[in-house]
């Protein structure tokens, strides 16, 4: 049953994969291009890019977003960096090594062939970048400067102060905007894709939403990319925006496309602790500043329970009650360990009773030191932006007191099932960025998402994209008035109308915040069998209650309510998913922790004889158990290892 | 924390708006402005009312979706924040607040308090960008950039686009907005090739759009949440008034 899941991974040594595909790859002509439609579903770092080049190369593109703007896709929050193998440094990096730091960073659960790509990919990325005008931060000769971030032993991260995320939008967003000049790309705002359309088993277009009118769109075309982002939200608190939402990539999954590894959601550990019942979201506090903080607990309860008093201030704690866990576990590593190990050390620290603030769930990130190393001239010239905005919201001031951070979930590593042309299990659906699944096997490393994000649309689909449509340039113009396409539509209505109908009395949010409360409890940082057996059952009774009770104003036009309920709906189907996929995963992985398979020493232990492999699960239809398919991964280049940051 | 709020509601673009109040209580401090929305909107939702609708996404202030108007001030007395960044602490018990969406005629209202920016986007279209294309181009380090030059871009280069400048300048202009992309190009080599054509591009646009002219009163430097300088319309102008004499541009380029 495993040929459902053809990788397609070119022959050859790993590293002329990719040099042998675009060698080989089809081509089309201009004058081809022309007559050939690509809808691309979100304008973030992928979507955006992917739009821009498409439309450079000439075919005829629809882009979509959520908001009003393309600029304001999630990606512009990213703050810390981007990765690229330049060596700038002299440090000993080189494709090569972020290779192997990328795979061994995601606990060996990647394709190896696509992690080698977007390593060898990622010097192309920042040349690309500067040349669009992207501010990098630059030294006195006017070089690039770099820093360093979690998982790696080099300094490899390219940055534009905390705002890199923001840049290199930016910087695809005015790529996008000068092709939306030239009339290739056409723009569509305030739209939410709310179904896929297949057309003699083929992607064909899209069912949206207008978010302004109400209107339920068709949009046509011979190949659909989805670029719409993870799925953190399903836990109602993470750092993902408001409207982020998992829907595009669920509905694509019940049209057939296969989602993998759900599981694999990723815990942030630094981010501002949650504060209060009202919260609408968390807010992250860079990576980068692992470079210069140190994170610590006091070593004595005692303490503990004086800081939550009020009586005592951290600054108080002499250097030899501080325990500096990172530091004191990961010596080699120390701050800059991975995300999924800071975070599960920081729970244990909170666990054992450490937590700093009233809940006790919050440690301290401290520059006491950097700042009497460098000044804090030098601090705030690094991360100046990032500690203003720490005081906004807790008003306190970082320079006079640590931080307090704690955990958060911030991206999601599982997505769609894509083969090595980021093609989906439905043909002519290919899925980018955060949307798919697979570069970053089951962690993702600092600065690697805006990687990946640009690698797959300025440099890998427009290759795999032309592969495919090179044998539809005799298919005419897709008709929006086919029979798919009305049923499509009719789904659509009719699911709004099922939900306007409840006329229930419970909000959409107080449901979200309800799932959310049942994701962290028992599928967060640490699953267990009983728990996620008990959440498995949780969802199930509220998805029943939601579908009975949930209240939705019936308004024309503008329905903010009806939007989120949607997403909501769905959210629960995913959840369910992400619990049955931390069940099967007897093992731990990166950011998948199963309390039964841990080290003496409470590190992650994987199965490899059992568990190397993507789990790949087929949509068989409402309240069906969903089908189980693997991946198997084949490790050639690298050796598969227990992790070690010690 | 109570509060009562003064809050525009407008059905459509054309209908017809007015401010509706409405009391909000056990509001914590440490709530964010829109959190404080969100409370009023589930009430609202729970009577079987229409919630009061506004543009946010990020909720961290870098995605320039929000946009309120708040006791007369774009994001309100937040400092160099968003109003997504404001915090109910900044406020006093008991008190009154207004708030509408931005007004500009560029920026038409499309309910209560979200307004169209997409005139914004259209300005970038015109010319907001160095028109090179994927591939092709050199190593990042083979044109050297002054590290100060590469930091005043970035300055100019933060503008989040929200459309603050324009809802507090008395003449709606986009100045700031625009002088924030063409300084940033300008100051880099990368972007200096088409620096004056950029210019004049996205000037036109802007005056087509109906923005309104600069008169200086820094109105939009004062309320930006990024803090981008005014001096950035000092370059912008150069290049527009250099670019006009060496290098004219017409739309039809």
């Amino acid at each position: 049953m495993e040929e459902k899941l053809q990788s397609k991974i070119p022959s050859g040594p790993i590293s002329e994969k990719w040099t042998n595909y675009k060698d080989t790859q089809r081509l089309i002509n201009p004058a081809n291009k022309r007559r050939l439609d690509v809808i691309v579903v979100g304008t973030g770092l992928a979507g955006a890019s992917a739009a821009a080049t498409l439309g450079e190369l000439g075919f005829n593109v629809k882009v979509f977003c959520i908001q009003d703007s393309p600029r304001r896709a999630h990606s512009i929050a990213a703050q810390g960096g981007i990765n690229a193998a330049k060596n700038y440094q002299n440090d000993g990096d080189s494709v090569r090594r972020l290779f192997e730091d990328t795979v061994k960073g995601g606990d060996y659960r990647a394709r190896e062939a696509n992690v080698y790509r977007l390593a060898e990919i990622s010097n192309n990325i920042i040349d690309q970048c500067v040349a669009q005008g992207v501010p990098f931060a630059r030294d006195y000769a006017g070089m690039l400067a770099n820093r360093s971030f979690g998982g790696a032993q080099v300094s490899r991260t390219f940055y534009a102060k905390g705002q890199t995320g923001q840049q290199l939008l930016l910087g695809a967003y005015g790529a996008l905007s000068k092709e939306i000049h030239k009339g290739t790309v056409k723009l569509f705002t305030r739209r939410e894709m709310l179904d896929l359309v297949l057309v003699e088993g083929r992607a064909r277009g899209i069912i949206a939403r207008n978010l302004e009118t109400g209107d339920i769109e068709r949009h046509a075309a011979h190949a659909v990319v989805l670029a719409t982002g993870g799925y953190g939200n399903v836990f109602f608190l993470s750092t993902n925006a408001m409207a982020s939402n998992g829907s595009a990539a669920w509905r694509c999954y019940k049209k057939g496309a296969f989602f993998a590894n759900p599981c694999f959601t990723q815990i942030h550990p630094t981010c501002i602790p949650v504060h209060g019942d009202f919260q609408s979201k968390l807010t992250l506090m860079s990576e980068s500043l692992r470079n210069d903080g140190r994170i610590w607990v006091p070593k004595r309860k005692e303490d503990v329970e004086r800081i939550r008093k009020g009586e005592l201030r951290p600054i108080d704690i002499p250097e030899a009650d501080r325990d500096y866990y990172l530091e004191r576990r990961y010596p080699a590593f120390g701050n800059l360990v991975p995300r999924d190990v800071a975070s599960r050390a920081a729970k244990e620290r909170c666990d054992a009773g450490f937590g700093v603030n009233g809940a006790g769930l919050a440690v301290y990130l401290d520059f006491a030191e950097a700042i009497n190393r460098l000044g804090a001239k030098v601090v705030e010239a690094r991360y100046g932006n990032l500690f203003e905005m720490y005081q906004n919201i807790v008003a306190e001031n970082p320079y006079e007191t640590p931080m307090m951070i704690y955990p958060a979930v911030h991206y999601t590593m599982g997505g769609l099932w894509v083969d090595y042309e980021l093609q989906s299990t439905v043909p002519g659906l290919f899925v980018a960025g955060e949307a798919n699944f697979s570069d970053h096997g089951a962690n993702r490393l600092g600065a690697s998402a805006l990687m990946q994000g640009l690698a797959d649309g300025y440099f890998i689909l427009p290759y795999t994209l032309q592969n495919y449509l090179s044998d539809q340039i005799r298919e005419p113009r897709i008709s929006i008035e086919s029979a798919e396409f009305e049923a499509a539509e009719c789904k659509v209505r009719d699911e709004i109308e099922a939900l306007l109908s409840v006329k229930g009395k419970e909000t959409v949010d107080s449901f979200h915040r309800r799932l959310g409360h049942v994701m962290w409890e028992y599928v967060g940082m640490a699953r267990e069998k009983s728990g996620l057996l008990k959440a498995i059952d949780l969802i199930a009774d509220l998805r029943k209650e939601f579908h009975q009770n949930v209240l939705i104003p019936n308004a024309f036009g503008v329905n903010v309510e009806l939007e989120k309920a949607l997403r909501v709906s769905d959210f629960m189907e995913l959840g369910e998913l992400i619990a049955r996929d931390a069940l099967q995963r007897e093992e731990s992985c990166g950011g998948h922790f199963r309390v039964e398979h841990q080290t003496a020493d409470g590190e992650a232990l994987r199965d490899d004889e059992h568990f190397n492999f993507v789990a790949a699960y087929e949509w068989q239809g409402e309240n069906e158990t969903p089908c189980l398919y693997k991946e198997t991964l084949d490790f050639e280049s690298v050796e598969l290892k227990q992790r070690n940051y010690k | 924390m109570n509060f009562t709020l003064k809050i525009w509601r407008q059905a459509n673009r054309t209908a017809k708006g007015h401010f509706v109040d409405y009391q909000v209580s056990d509001i914590e401090p440490d709530m964010s402005f829109l959190e404080m929305l969100d409370v009023l909107n589930e009430h609202l939702v729970l009577k079987g009312e229409d919630p009061v609708f506004f543009d946010h996404d990020c909720r961290e202030g870098i995605c320039g979706a929000c946009s309120l108007f708040i006791n007369g001030r774009p994001h309100g007395k937040g400092e160099g924040t968003t109003t997504c960044q404001l915090y109910m602490r900044r406020f006093k018990d008991g008190e009154t607040i207004v708030v509408e969406p931005f007004r500009a005629k560029a920026f038409p209202v499309i309910k209560d308090l979200t307004v169209d920016r997409s005139a914004f986007d259209q300005i970038i279209q015109a010319g907001g960008y160095v028109s090179c294309h994927t591939g092709g181009v050199p190593d990042g380090n083979a044109i050297l950039v002054p590290k100060e030059d590469a930091d005043m871009a970035m300055d100019a280069a933060s503008c989040i686009g929200c459309g603050a400048c324009v809802a507090a300048c008395k003449n709606a202009s986009a100045m700031l907005f625009v002088a924030a992309k063409v300084s940033q190009l300008a100051l880099l080599p990368q972007g200096k090739v088409e620096a004056q054509r950029r210019a004049q591009a996205m000037v036109a646009k802007m005056d087509e759009l109906g923005f309104g002219n600069c008169t200086n009163t820094y109105a939009c430097q004062a309320v930006c949440p990024k803090r981008i300088s005014v001096s950035h319309i000092a370059r912008l102008n150069r290049q527009f008034l250099t670019g006009k004499i060496v290098r004219p541009w017409k739309k039809e380029d």
